[in-house]
């Protein structure tokens, strides 16, 4: 999931520092498209799932460069795992997002699973019980553009955009063009207040 | 949005749209091979219906099974409720089974507001509809069927119903679906006009924010959805028209009626219709007839309900329980 929290003020974002900017993340999103396409031979069964709001972004972009490389079309879906959070009862109701499976389904299928940034990885756990409702694919895979590292479960991601080692004290907000209007990766203080 | 369900007219024009957009996402659910979500897991909502109901609670048993919640039914009839048991009593037996939510249905308009309100329970009340008073997941999902149909299923995200011309034709005095959607509709932009004979009108109708009309022939060609309501013959006590038949010549709708209505329109009823009184068969079988896919919406609708009401954390809860500093950002 994101690390949009709505309560975050502008103010820290000025004190924010960029750890990647648009040519890194473009760059970043290519190794990982190849990386792909020679771990999965070819990519043939590969499905994208993007975790909303900005890893469905992410997974299109790696979608158009799959085709790129491959001259094929990839499906491309979006996953939201909000139903399946195990923190739903420490907050108010959260708003829920499309989970959009493409045509032909999952079963047999090569998941790929995108999100902006890899933390706690509990949302890869959620996304895992929520993929189990929804078919049987033949493997699972996780990408991400940034792993902050902090991991509660025993969870790593397959593909890497940038390991950025991170404090506890320090929040990571990830910007892109599709929804924030600009590519970047911000290294923040988070709030003392909260 | 608050902690229970009692009237439409408690939720604002976001609460609505929240639910409404809620309830699109829930729609997708049903077409998916395990036609399950883990969400309500562990709470336990009873169905207490003092009233006859079929659709209303097959749709919120599926709806709360959908969910993963336990559902316990209560029906009236064959309880302790017909040995003399009063509300209050019924009540404080499910409070201490330790009940999350109650839905519940009864003849009396008021009676889930009493129990919502006594501090006889803790758990979140949804109004299942209460005599003559309200039935706001009905007007929810018509709300919903009308956004689908006329703004369309993606473009309607995030939209009301602004500028929409609805009309209510029939038993609007003994009917809580018309309350409950004039006020939804109020909030969601529409223009409502009821039509209906007087007879059929409440007293105070003139204060409530809609048009009325008593001819059905000239509204028709201005309306966006025709909502038939049924004839509510099992509350009526007083002959309030001459024969069934010079009211289905004046207030139903067959198919040279629909004719009239524009292209677009769509014809709605909260179900259970009675074919040949309010609506003769040709329309109800028609492609602009909604009836099936209310239904439908109403599993979805009463999941969005479910989930809002009792799928996070409780408003009044201490967040310095269980909650780390981090919840805000997890990924």
């Amino acid at each position: 999931m994101d690390t949009h929290d709505p309560a975050s003020p502008p103010a820290s974002q000025a004190d924010a520092r960029p750890v990647l900017e648009a040519p890194d993340i473009a760059r970043v999103m290519t190794r990982i498209a190849h990386e792909i396409v020679e771990r999965a031979k070819g990519a043939d069964d590969v499905v994208l799932l993007g975790i909303p709001t900005r890893g469905v972004f992410l997974a299109r972009r790696l979608a158009d460069r799959l085709e790129q490389i491959t001259e094929r079309k990839v499906p491309v879906g979006s996953l939201d795992i909000t139903m399946y959070r195990d923190d739903l009862r420490l907050q108010p109701p959260r708003a829920l997002a499309r989970t959009e499976i493409p045509g032909d389904g999952i079963d047999g299928k090569l998941v790929v699973l995108v999100d902006d940034v890899l933390f706690s990885g509990r949302t890869i756990r959620a996304a895992l019980d929520a993929l189990n409702d929804i078919g049987r694919p033949r493997a699972v895979q996780l990408a991400v553009l940034v792993d902050r590292g902090h991991r509660e479960l025993p969870i790593r991601a397959d593909y890497v955009g940038k390991n950025l080692p991170t404090s506890l004290r320090e929040t990571v907000k990830v910007l892109l063009a599709e929804e924030d209007g600009r590519d970047t990766v911000l290294l923040g203080a988070k709030q003392t207040s909260q | 949005m608050q902690r229970h369900l009692i009237s439409a007219a408690d939720l604002t024009r976001d609460d609505a749209v929240l639910i409404l957009d809620t309830a699109e996402e829930m729609a997708r659910v049903a077409d998916r091979p395990i036609k399950k979500l883990p969400t309500l897991r562990g709470r336990t909502v009873v169905n207490l219906f003092f009233e006859d109901s079929t659709r209303t609670r097959i749709s919120f048993e599926a709806a709360e099974k959908r969910l993963s919640a336990d559902v316990i039914n209560f029906t009236a009839k064959g309880s302790s409720v017909s040995k003399g048991e009063s509300l209050k009593d019924t009540a404080q037996t499910l409070e201490a089974m330790g009940v999350d939510a109650v839905v519940i249905r009864h003849g009396a308009s008021g009676a889930p507001y009493r129990l919502a309100t006594s501090g006889w329970i803790d758990a979140h009340v949804i109004n299942a509809g209460d005599g003559t008073h309200q039935h706001p997941t009905q007007a929810l999902l018509d709300a919903f069927t009308m956004r689908r149909r006329l703004v369309g299923r993606d473009a309607g995200l995030g939209q009301d119903l602004n500028g929409r011309r609805i009309t209510l034709v029939g038993d609007v005095l003994h009917s809580r679906v018309a309350r409950s959607n004039v006020d939804l509709l109020h909030t969601l932009g529409a223009e409502v006009t009821l039509v209906a004979p007087p007879t059929l009108l409440p007293v105070g109708v003139e204060t409530w924010p809609c048009e009325v009309s008593y001819d059905l022939d000239s509204t028709l060609p201005k309306s966006d959805a025709v909502m038939m309501l049924r004839v509510q013959r099992e509350r009526m006590n007083a002959a309030f028209f001459p024969t069934e038949r010079e009211y289905s010549r004046r207030y139903g709708l067959d198919g040279e009626r629909m004719a009239r209505m524009p292209e677009h329109a769509i014809v709605m009823h909260p179900g259970p219709m009675v074919r040949g009184m309010e609506i003769t068969a040709e329309v109800a079988d028609s492609d602009r007839c909604t009836v099936v896919e209310q239904v439908a919406n109403g599993v979805s609708i009463r999941m969005a309900v479910l989930y809002l009401l009792l799928g996070g954390a409780e408003f009044q809860a201490p967040s310095t329980s269980a909650a780390p500093a981090r919840t805000a950002e997890e990924n």
